[in-house]
């Protein structure tokens, strides 16, 4: 059976389309989820995509993870189900207490985008279980508020539990406490990044690479990772 | 009509990259008469009649659970104004 992933677009989400087309390309069924229902029509998992969802406005992502379709997402999320929230979806989850700490401007209070190469800290999660422990990827990152901070007490917990699925290595390009770029909780199936792994899935449109321009697909295990938590599950 | 005014500011320990601009753009005009500066929001919650008790407590529990995120904010300041 194909598996079912669905994508969550909420007003000013940019990067719902980017994500459906990931889970295309690696076999599964997207899902289009919209952020005013109260359904997530039977998928197996659900992604948080990118964009500036109501401006940016209160604070990112504060007002989407009050959507309605956020309530299932914490419940199925509860259950096990996996969550993928990437870059304002990682900031919907900080906000909805998905996972712990908070986003907060960059550091040097610029937008950034570039190539960012990341270190996958934890690989046995529903979204990294095909990466190898500390193996660096490239990625494309582009945010304005990706500073994560968590007070001490929160830090210390998640270094010591490995519940940072991925570090900036290279450059920390916004501030973030312990280079964090990612986290998952405990149970390993709600992962959160601010990096696009749905923007490096296809040769010809990813990160330039010593290979080739542009050539990067590091993202595509992300999905490739949601398909075989997905099929553990139904076995 | 009578308003309550919320007051929300970053946490004093946690980096505030707004203020440091502020702090910057003093140092370049040349004003050192303040060793540091902090940026936060303030929420102007309008209110049609008598601000009672249950009015009061709804805008408490809405100042910690929307208008900040305990994470990285504080709420400063909860008034009536008129």
């Amino acid at each position: 059976m194909t598996a079912r992933i669905g994508v969550v677009t909420f007003p000013g989400s940019l990067d719902d389309r980017d994500a459906q087309r990931a889970i295309r390309l690696v076999g599964a069924e997207p899902v289009a989820l919209w952020h005013a229902d109260h359904d997530l029509q039977n998928v197996d998992a659900v992604v948080l995509p990118g964009g500036f969802s109501y401006g940016d406005y209160l604070r990112a992502g504060a007002i989407a993870a009050l959507a309605p379709i956020m309530t299932e997402i914490k419940d199925a999320a509860g259950k096990g189900m996996p969550v993928l929230g990437i870059c304002n979806g990682f900031q919907m989850l900080v906000e909805a207490h998905l996972l712990p700490g908070g986003l907060i401007r960059n550091a040097h209070q610029q937008f950034i985008r570039r190539d960012q190469r990341l270190r996958v800290e934890n690989a046995d999660t529903a979204w990294t279980n095909a990466f190898a422990a500390g193996e660096e990827i490239i990625i494309p990152l582009k945010n304005a508020d990706g500073g994560y901070i968590a007070d001490e007490e929160t830090l210390k917990r998640l270094e010591g539990e490995g519940r940072v699925a991925f570090r900036y290595t290279g450059i920390n390009p916004n501030g973030s406490l312990n280079d964090i770029a990612g986290l998952t909780n405990e149970a390993g199936n709600v992962v959160g990044l601010m990096p696009h792994p749905e923007h490096a899935v296809e040769p010809g449109f990813g990160p330039n690479t010593p290979a080739a321009m542009r050539s990067g697909e590091d993202g595509i295990k992300f999905f490739e990772s949601a398909l075989a938590a997905i099929a553990r599950v139904a076995a | 009509m009578p308003t309550i005014v919320v007051d929300v500011m970053p946490k004093p320990e946690l980096l505030d990259p707004q203020g440091k601009a502020v702090s910057g753009a003093f140092a370049r005009l040349d004003v050192d008469a303040f060793t540091g500066v902090r940026i936060g929001k303030r929420f102007e919650l309008t209110v049609e009649g008598e601000v009672t008790e249950e009015i009061l407590a709804t805008a408490r529990k809405v100042a910690e659970d929307v208008l900040s995120n305990a994470v990285i904010e504080d709420v400063v300041g909860i008034e009536v104004v008129e």
